[in-house]
């Protein structure tokens, strides 16, 4: 089998299995007052501190959450509420067009439940948001700018965005800004403190460690009204019984994986290069979607014309190579690519796209087995052909 | 072979994949997303593509140890099942959706994309049965009468029968929803959906109501001429129906009286006794053949609905014009139907009701 499909998730280093299963059957509560809760809380706090030393944050920046998606929902509806509460001209959301559904989800029903409006910051044919997209977006009325989202690298197309460069501008204005980073750790350097945002997102099963967990890092000037209410656990942003083993897992993941960062940054950028050169000889009609120099070193995403993503998808899952469409999928259906469309991509070339992520664990011969397993796959889907599109395309 | 299953989430394609596995072919497995906007859950035994479906298929695929994928084919069921649904209600016919669906989403474009990508044949869990005859490949009506869907498979031509497994033709449901007990597939006591999968709440007259404008017209006695009422579009009428007429004034003799002729040209619905629906020749245009044509004469059984009776009838073949002439005279054909033949089990082809009228003899 060659797994191809890191971005998805990645697999989990033995070292965080070990030090999960090792706290599995322990009965301490973090916060029980006995020996096994005082225990199991010195492992969260470790916990914590390890994950804030691998992010440039303080330990007590680090809210505790059930992954990805619960941290975003957190800091968009958190923020945003928080905000308008503080001042009601805090009425728009600004985020950027080419987000993953977990952000742009929680803004659409701010925009239809909740009367908040949102500007969507436009990306380049890269799909980054330069500083300037954010100034249009922002225009002239910076004071009714409740929250800014911006994510850290594409889950798509893999570009990264210049964050502390997207944070100057809102530092003139004073605005909120949160980023969802839960690409990034493994690839490039994500130092909280030097960013400028006030909320990140991140996620423990991309960087080795287990599904479930996660973290919204957030700066201690940064007021959120909670959305899970209870027991007041984590800063009461997020309340419930902290998962003891899964934040251990997570702090051993996400510790090797930012301390091996630069050894495994060379090692799968020189894979993605040999895939991405090998894919475009075979394929020459292959369209390389992004920037190349820009980007995680771990994502390569093509459009290849007349060949429905779908088709391939299967055809080299038939062959045991794993990779993903790159978009959302509705009911096992995957949409069309907002961010392509975003990025200006023709509709079509959107649902005719595979994207291959590495991963800590890639070696030579998974690119190999994609090399060998794409001519007939492209020479089949080519044969099934595109059927026409849906009507609707696009988050907005 | 390679065999594509499409499991539609329910007890008789997971069944019929299960057999499939069975018998030695390597299976793969596809639920077809045919909804533009699928519901979270099903309710009851309507409506169909729900995600609900879509998991049970997966879970009945992953069963089997199938590899199982969901291919969106909404944009095409929109297209040639709902729209062709629409407009031939719009022009004042009867339509059979799921003889369109399994004419042009099932055995066409989900039948040629697996083809394209490699497949052999693709399976689904519809009652019948293919066999191999002197001139080819046969599709034959399943063993159980009461299950049997050879009618809405009319539409298939020989080729894509070539390309169709149909594990469940002989066996009878209950055998089947036995079988999926058996297997421990979790959908066995799914109930059997039924009616328009795209109108969940079952209300067709309701649906089409919101789909196609209508304007009230008059109501006309067929054998006076005169207006007798007024009715809310002539789209909304098919002939051999006697409810919703609501004639304010009833007839003085007192007998029934039933639509005999819709005219959406002239949106006006026409009514009379039910002698006057009394038919024996039908026309039927756009034929699909499963085999060899008839031969002119030929003594032949036609069905007209789905769950109707096989009448006896002779058959006249013109290019593409099919006409019958029953037997036994029968009342209220709407256009639009299928009038599919049979020779004994076979089924000789499909064509779709254009006209029917008496003959001399009636």
């Amino acid at each position: 089998m060659a797994y191809l499909d890191n971005a998805a998730t990645t697999p989990m280093y033995p070292e965080a299995v070990a030090a999960m299963a090792g706290l599995l059957a322990d009965p301490g509560n973090p916060s029980s007052l006995h020996a096994s809760g005082r225990k199991a809380r010195r492992v969260v706090e470790e916990s914590r501190e390890k994950v804030a030393r691998a992010l440039g944050a303080r330990p007590a920046e680090i809210v505790f959450t059930a992954g990805g998606t619960e941290a975003n929902n957190i800091a968009i509806k958190g923020i945003a509420w928080n905000q308008r509460e503080n001042d009601a001209r805090r009425n728009r959301i600004l985020v950027s067009s080419v987000e993953h559904h977990a952000i742009v989800d929680p803004v659409e029903w701010l925009r239809q439940s909740d009367g908040f409006t949102v500007t969507w910051i436009e990306a380049d044919a890269k799909g980054v948001v330069t500083a300037q997209a954010l100034r249009n977006a922002i225009g002239t009325n910076p004071e009714d700018v409740a929250l800014v989202s911006v994510m850290m690298a594409n889950n798509e197309v893999g570009s990264i965005n210049d964050i502390a460069s997207l944070t100057a501008v809102t530092r003139e204005f004073g605005i909120r800004f949160h980023t969802d980073a839960v690409q990034a750790p493994s690839w490039i350097d994500v130092n909280f403190a030097e960013l400028g945002v006030c909320a990140m997102t991140v996620s423990a099963h991309k960087v080795g460690g287990p599904h479930g967990v996660g973290a919204l890092v957030i700066s201690r000037d940064c007021s959120v009204t909670p959305l899970i209410h209870g027991g007041g656990q984590e800063r009461d942003v997020r309340s419930g019984t902290l998962d003891t083993p899964a934040i251990v897992g997570f702090a051993t993941g996400i510790e090797i994986a930012v301390g091996q960062r630069d050894e495994n940054v060379a090692r799968v950028k020189a894979l993605r290069d040999d895939l991405v050169s090998r894919v475009m000889t075979l394929v020459p009609d292959a369209i390389f979607n992004g920037s190349i120099e820009n980007r995680l070193v771990n994502n390569a995403h093509f459009s290849f014309p007349g060949c429905l993503g779908d088709s391939l998808l299967m055809l080299l899952d038939a062959k045991g190579v794993e990779c993903s469409v790159g978009s959302a999928c509705n009911a096992g259906v995957p949409q069309p690519s907002h961010v392509l469309i975003a990025m200006g991509a023709d509709p079509e070339l959107a649902r005719c796209t595979l994207r291959f992520s590495l991963g800590h664990s890639s070696t030579k011969s998974d690119v190999d087995a994609l090399i060998a397993a794409l001519p007939e796959a492209i020479e089949r889907a080519k044969r099934a052909g595109v059927p026409k599109p849906l009507l609707e395309v696009g988050v907005r | 072979m390679k065999v594509l299953a499409a499991l539609s989430g329910g007890v008789d394609s997971a069944v019929a994949a299960a057999r499939a596995v069975d018998a030695g072919h390597d299976v793969t497995a596809v639920h077809l997303a045919l909804s533009r906007n699928p519901q979270s859950h099903r309710t009851g035994a309507r409506g169909c593509c729900t995600i609900e479906d879509s998991n049970d298929a997966f879970r009945a695929a992953d069963m089997l140890g199938a590899p199982f994928y969901v291919w969106d084919l909404s944009a095409e069921f929109q297209e040639k099942v709902i729209d062709d649904f629409i407009s031939e209600y719009a022009a004042g016919r009867t339509p059979n959706p799921c003889l369109r669906c399994n004419e042009s989403i099932k055995f066409e474009a989900l039948l040629d994309r697996a083809m394209a990508l490699g497949f052999d044949a693709v399976c689904t869990g519809h009652y019948a049965q293919v066999f191999q005859g002197p001139n080819g490949t046969e599709l034959h009506r399943a063993i159980d009468p009461d299950k049997d869907q050879s009618y809405v498979l009319g539409v298939l031509t020989s080729e894509q029968i070539s390309h169709s497994m149909f594990p469940l033709g002989n066996s009878t449901k209950t055998e089947v929803r036995a079988e999926a007990e058996a297997r421990g597939i979790l959908v066995a006591q799914k109930p059997d959906s039924h009616d328009i999968c795209f109108i969940p709440d079952g209300d067709t007259a309701g649906w089409l109501a919101r789909q196609i404008e209508t304007s009230p017209g008059d109501v006309i006695d067929a054998e006076t001429g005169n207006k007798v009422g007024t009715h809310k579009g002539a789209q909304s009428f098919t002939v051999g129906q006697r409810r919703g007429l609501a004639l304010g004034n009833p007839t003085g003799d007192g007998e029934r009286r039933y639509v005999v002729d819709v005219d959406v040209s002239q949106n006006l619905v026409m009514i009379g006794p039910p002698t006057l629906l009394e038919i024996d020749i039908i026309e039927a245009i756009k034929p699909r053949w499963g085999g060899p044509l008839p031969v002119n004469g030929q003594a032949v059984h036609v069905q007209i609905r789905a769950h109707g009776d096989a009448l006896p009838a002779t058959v006249h073949v013109a290019d593409e014009l099919v006409t019958i002439t029953l037997a036994e005279s029968l009342r209220g054909v709407a256009s639009g139907q299928a009038a599919v033949l049979y020779d004994g089990t076979r089924v000789i082809g499909s064509a779709t009701i254009s006209r029917s009228r008496r003959s001399a003899s009636v």
